[in-house]
């Protein structure tokens, strides 16, 4: 056993689909080299459950550089692994240890149901965008990029929640299973700019809307969501959310 | 044959004007007959999607990701080149055209690339309206940053992620189309394959990647939006899911692919650290401003870098090209890269790495000021090293990050098939041989916001025929075959897995057809890749069901098509005999190892058509005429 | 009617709700805590501003019906929320740990329970006489006339030393729920910048600390013999 490899074994969440049950299994993870992702190292256990002839484990990735938010594991009950701001393609074997056991889980959410294995359904987070997470603004006839000056501040503000990847880590964490820093996140960015003052309230009461029929829980204020946030989205837009929403529904007739 | 571009007659500045004055249109009322399939959710699909919806269009689109918002594109890091000249410093829609053109080493075609230049400018205003948060100046203006191959400032960017707001601002609009009804979204959708009716395309076939099924849809016209094929290389900077299977099906119906040889070799990607690795990082080229590229003068310096003294150094880039530095055009910085690691001077494991040093820029602007434009690339550089930035230089290598060919378009980005038009990435049109930094996000929106809905009028206009049913036999017969193929890869049960089998291809391409590429080179992949092809369909082993969510499966379906268009991407580049761009033949290359072009017998876009498996495909040529532009000898000494 | 709508039925209005009656109740806890701090004071003063109180009932009732209104509000939404949160996570992770919370946050339906049991107590004990029944019947003369002896109740009911424990332990666990919920109440509210973040979450610390010290030194100052 040299210095740079490691073995470990992982307890996975396996689920045949929707309808079925789901069970943990037991997998040996063999010369596992520090330099590996977490999705390579399950790359390397996958092609060796495929020579065995056993189904291989199902799990979301596509960009493998952190921005896309395809790729969603709880690993050891953290969502997205031990490191901060940082996404399960981006964590490196290096921060686990020769002879670790690590379980991995798909995301746990009602809204979130499992597909396979680790492999969840996020399109309620597509529906809360769908309802009112843009600016209207049809293709053509903008003014000019420059028309409207906004101060740095605004535009950096708008751009830390902007970042968000829709991974549904905060989902996740959270103990209640809420979205409502993905839903601050999108709020918050629109909200802060001028170009998304005209429908601010409507925006707002219609994605709290959405997020509520989704059967997402109910904030309690704990920060498990930003804490896991690959993009460090601060509790700050949860805030502003709920100063929005209250002054839209005291203004809604 | 000789493939005509449909580019409008006149001066090239009014080209576009022109065609839009003269070109048909659909009437609000009738536009809802028509039924447009849009396959890619990225920055040109979801762009066109909402687009068309806006203007009236029935429209569905079809991504194979869980959400349109993880196309590819979100990844672009750099930034959006647009002709504003807000710097005031001598830019102009003439000098973007000129710039484009030369960039891609006087192989792209002039009409389009205007056109690109022309638009540029009204994408930042759609995108700046949409609420995209642009990186902005204390007045509360739009900031620029210069990027490679450009001596003006003329890139927005928004931190180091232009690309995921770009993307998030045109899914924004598409899921606002979406949730007005006008668009139907199939995500985890796979498009297999094309139909065509009559010759035109008039639908396709696709699978659902959660339950397997295969179905068809049938539409007016079909739009591929589906990226490129750098995974064909096996490591590169695309996500694991990016393929060619759209293009190559529409390839094999009939539409011709152009210049696949032209691919691009980023320069600035993490380098490899083992045979483990699955995809490469790239780190915006924008890290070029200020990151100065460097070498140890003698091979086997062991020392680490911060003790090698500034004599024992080689700024290779700056030494080669004092007029543009460190921020020489990719291929140049790229071939630069490789030429020193051939020469011995790499560094870090295996030797094949350079250095990226910010040590100077620290020294002048201070850490934070670098934290603030970079700070998210030295964090990922990190997490993927373990090593500091800050503190040491980076290791970079090139890595295969874009690629220029692709369906073959006319100037209504339609390909030789009536009814498929092909946008973004997945087409050939605008960037020649080789492109600059920040312009495919330009291309894309450009495509899809600007160019499409216009052109797609006019195709509308002209024709009679409206969506058929998706009983025709046409359809049939396509789910039949796509069906069969399924059935094929699961029952084969072989020894060797489809990732296996990718990595072998994806090493032989990469090493007879990556960053420089030879005849004999070249003659070895094409004896190769078939025997290759012939043992994938012995021997792989793809386990599970057709009828539910199966990775592998999916993966062996765009591997089976990788293992056909590696064929026909050496084909090309052992056939273009010059360098040019991003397609450099170590047998044509200047005295002090430039790319050295052949305008006399080259200067055409190769476009092939489909002839069965394993035969000879058929050269079209579409002669590249210049009208406006003087071809020279790129030069950025 | 739509804005009641959204209050009522929305999962953020739910959240107001819960921060105004908890920013209330808080008021009150305060007012309360200094009303019996009047103890330390003497006899006199205690029994004063008792039978004020009891004398005034214009005031009386409708803080009563107040109170109860706003515990009502403010328990029913709390359990309808935590309900709906349970069902938002059907199945739950192997092993749950909860990520960077607080134990104050982590805690605050249990505290709240526990918080709600104890008034039920208190009332039975001190309003009710359901605990001590004798601790009605004490008067005192005062302007003339014969009033309840808060004070003898009072010092009565602590230096029974379970009693008092009782009071102790409850007191802790009011602490631990305001510290979460005070600060709480600010971020539901919207009001929670992260200008004044930090400032906000001492403030919920100190004032639960202050709450619980107050509270406390009554029966502390009774078992160990310095109220008589």
């Amino acid at each position: 056993m040299s210095e740079t490899t490691m073995n470990l074994t992982l307890r996975v969440w396996r689920q045949k689909n929707a309808q079925s049950a789901g069970t943990f299994v037991e997998y040996e993870a063999k010369n596992i080299s520090v330099d590996m992702s977490f999705l390579e190292m399950l790359d390397v256990v996958n092609e060796e459950l495929t020579a065995r002839g056993e189904d291989p484990i199902a799990f979301d990735h596509d960009c493998r550089e952190g921005i896309c938010g395809m790729c969603s594991l709880t690993i050891n009950g953290k969502a997205h692994g031990p490191l901060e701001a940082t996404t399960t393609c981006q964590l490196h074997m290096r921060s686990f240890k020769n002879g670790d056991a690590i379980t991995v889980e798909p995301w746990r959410a009602k809204p979130f149901p499992v597909i396979k294995d680790l492999v969840t359904d996020r399109s309620a987070f597509d529906r809360i965008i769908q309802v009112g997470g843009f600016v209207s603004v049809s293709t053509g006839g903008a003014p000019d990029g420059n028309a409207l000056p906004i101060p740095k501040t605004d535009a950096d503000a708008a751009m830390d929640a902007a970042q968000c990847i829709g991974c549904g880590a905060c989902v996740a964490a959270c103990k209640n299973a809420s979205a409502m820093l993905f839903v601050a996140a999108k709020v918050g960015h629109l909200g802060l700019l001028p170009q998304g003052q005209t429908e601010r309230d409507r925006r707002v009461l219609h994605m709290v809307a959405q997020m509520d029929e989704e059967g997402f829980g109910n904030c309690t204020n704990i920060g498990s969501c930003s804490a896991v946030c690959p993009k460090e989205i601060g509790q700050d837009f949860i805030s502003r959310l709920n100063r929005d929403f209250l002054k839209a529904s005291l203004r809604a007739k | 044959m000789t493939l005509e571009s449909n580019v409008p007659s006149g001066p090239l500045a009014h080209k576009w004007s022109k065609y839009k004055q003269e070109q048909k249109l659909v009437n609000p009322a009738n536009k809802r007959k028509f039924e447009v399939l849009i396959v890619g959710s990225g920055l040109a699909g979801a762009s066109a999607a909402a687009t068309l919806a806006e203007l009236g269009y029935n429209v569905k689109c079809f991504c194979f990701q869980d959400s349109p918002r993880r196309a590819h594109s979100i990844a672009a890091q750099g930034g959006i080149n647009a002709a504003k000249n807000y710097r005031n410093d001598g830019d102009s829609i003439y000098r973007l055209f000129y710039d484009t053109i030369k960039g891609g080493d006087f192989r792209a075609r002039e009409g389009n690339v205007h056109r690109l230049a022309e638009v540029s400018v009204n994408i930042i205003d759609q995108c700046v309206a949409q609420g995209v948060p642009f990186a902005r100046e204390y007045g509360g203006l739009l900031d620029n940053r210069s990027f490679g191959g450009a001596q003006v400032s003329r890139t927005f960017y928004a931190r180091g992620q232009t690309g995921q707001q770009l993307l998030l601002g045109a899914y924004q609009a598409l899921s606002r189309q979406i949730g007005l009804g006008t668009v139907k979204m199939y995500p985890r959708t796979e498009m297999l394959d094309l139909v065509l009716i009559n010759g035109e395309a008039k639908g396709i076939v696709v699978r659902d990647l959660i339950t397997g099924a295969i179905s068809s849809h049938g539409g007016d016209a079909v739009v591929l939006a589906t990226g490129g094929y750098g995974n064909v290389f096996y490591l590169s900077t695309n996500a694991q899911g990016c393929n060619v299977t759209a293009t190559y099906r529409a390839y094999k119906k009939g539409a011709y692919f152009a210049n696949p040889c032209y691919t691009q070799i980023h320069p600035t990607c993490i380098p490899v650290s083992g045979d483990h690795q699955s995809k490469l990082t790239l780190m915006s080229e924008s890290l070029r401003n200020d990151g100065r590229v460097w070498v140890p003068k003698t091979a086997g310096d062991t020392r680490l870098p911060q003790d090698i003294p500034e004599g024992d150094r080689d700024y290779y880039l700056e030494r080669k090209y004092p007029s543009y530095g460190n921020l020489a055009p990719r291929d140049i910085a790229s071939r630069a890269a490789k030429e020193a690691c051939d020469n011995g001077l790499g560094v870090g494991p295996g030797g094949r790495g350079v250095y990226l040093d910010f040590s100077d820029a620290i020294k002048r602007l201070g850490e934070d000021k670098i934290r603030e434009r970079y700070g998210n690339l030295f964090e990922m550089y990190e997490r993927i090293t373990g090593e500091n930035a800050y503190q040491r230089p980076m290791r970079i290598y090139p890595a295969v990050h874009y690629t220029m060919g692709g369906l073959w378009v006319d100037y209504n980005l339609m390909s030789n098939i009536p009814g498929l038009f092909v946008l973004g990435e997945a087409n050939f049109s605008d960037h020649g041989a080789n492109r600059l930094g920040a312009s495919a996000l330009m291309q894309g929106l450009a495509d899809g916001y600007f160019v499409l809905p216009y052109t797609i009028a006019n195709h509308f206009a002209s024709t009679k025929q409206h969506k058929p049913s998706t009983d025709a036999a046409e359809f049939k017969e396509a789910e039949q075959e796509v069906e069969a193929r399924i059935k094929k890869l699961l029952s084969i049960n072989g020894k060797r897995t489809v990732n296996d089998f990718h990595r072998e291809l994806g090493k032989l391409v990469w090493d007879k057809c990556g960053m420089a590429r030879n005849d004999a080179g070249l003659k070895e992949a094409l004896a190769r890749i078939p025997a290759l092809r012939e043992e994938f369909w012995e021997n792989v082993n793809v386990l599970g069901d057709a009828e539910a969510l199966n990775p592998a499966l999916e993966r062996a379906g765009r591997v089976a098509d990788f293992m056909e268009f590696a064929e026909l991407l050496c084909l090309d580049a052992l056939h273009r005999k010059e360098s040019c761009g991003g397609h450099f033949r170590e047998e044509y290359q200047t005295e002090d190892g430039e790319a050295q072009r052949n305008d006399e017998e080259f200067s055409y876009v190769a476009a092939w058509g489909y002839s069965g498996v394993g035969n000879a495909p058929v050269l079209n040529k579409e002669p590249l005429v210049y009208e406006e532009v003087h071809m020279t000898q790129r030069s950025y000494k | 009617m739509k804005t009641l709508k959204l209050i009522f039925l929305s999962s953020l209005g739910r959240k107001y709700v819960m921060a105004i009656s908890g920013a209330l109740l808080f008021l009150f806890v305060i007012g309360h805590m200094l009303g019996n701090l009047q103890i330390f004071l003497g006899k006199d003063f205690l029994n004063a501003y008792a039978h004020f109180l009891k004398a005034t009932p214009e005031l009386l009732w409708p803080a009563r019906i107040g109170l109860l209104v706003l515990a009502i509000l403010h328990i029913v939404t709390a359990v309808q929320l935590a309900i709906e949160n349970r069902r938002a996570r059907p199945l739950a992770y192997d092993g749950t740990k909860i990520y960077a919370a607080s134990f104050a946050a982590q805690a605050i339906l249990f505290s709240g329970l526990v918080v709600l049991a104890f008034i039920v107590y208190h009332l039975l004990h001190f309003t009710f006489g359901k605990i001590q029944p004798e601790a009605l019947t004490y008067t005192v003369m005062y302007k003339g006339e014969p009033i309840h002896d808060v004070y003898k109740m009072m010092v009565m009911g602590f230096s029974n030393p379970w009693i008092s424990a009782i009071y102790l332990i409850c007191m802790g666990l009011l602490c631990l729920h305001l510290s979460h919920g005070v600060s709480s109440l600010f971020q539901s509210l919207g009001w929670k910048t992260n200008a004044y973040r930090n400032a906000i979450d001492k403030f919920a610390k100190i004032s639960a600390l202050i709450i619980f010290l107050g509270n406390c030194a009554i029966p502390v100052a009774i078992l160990l013999g310095l109220v008589k």
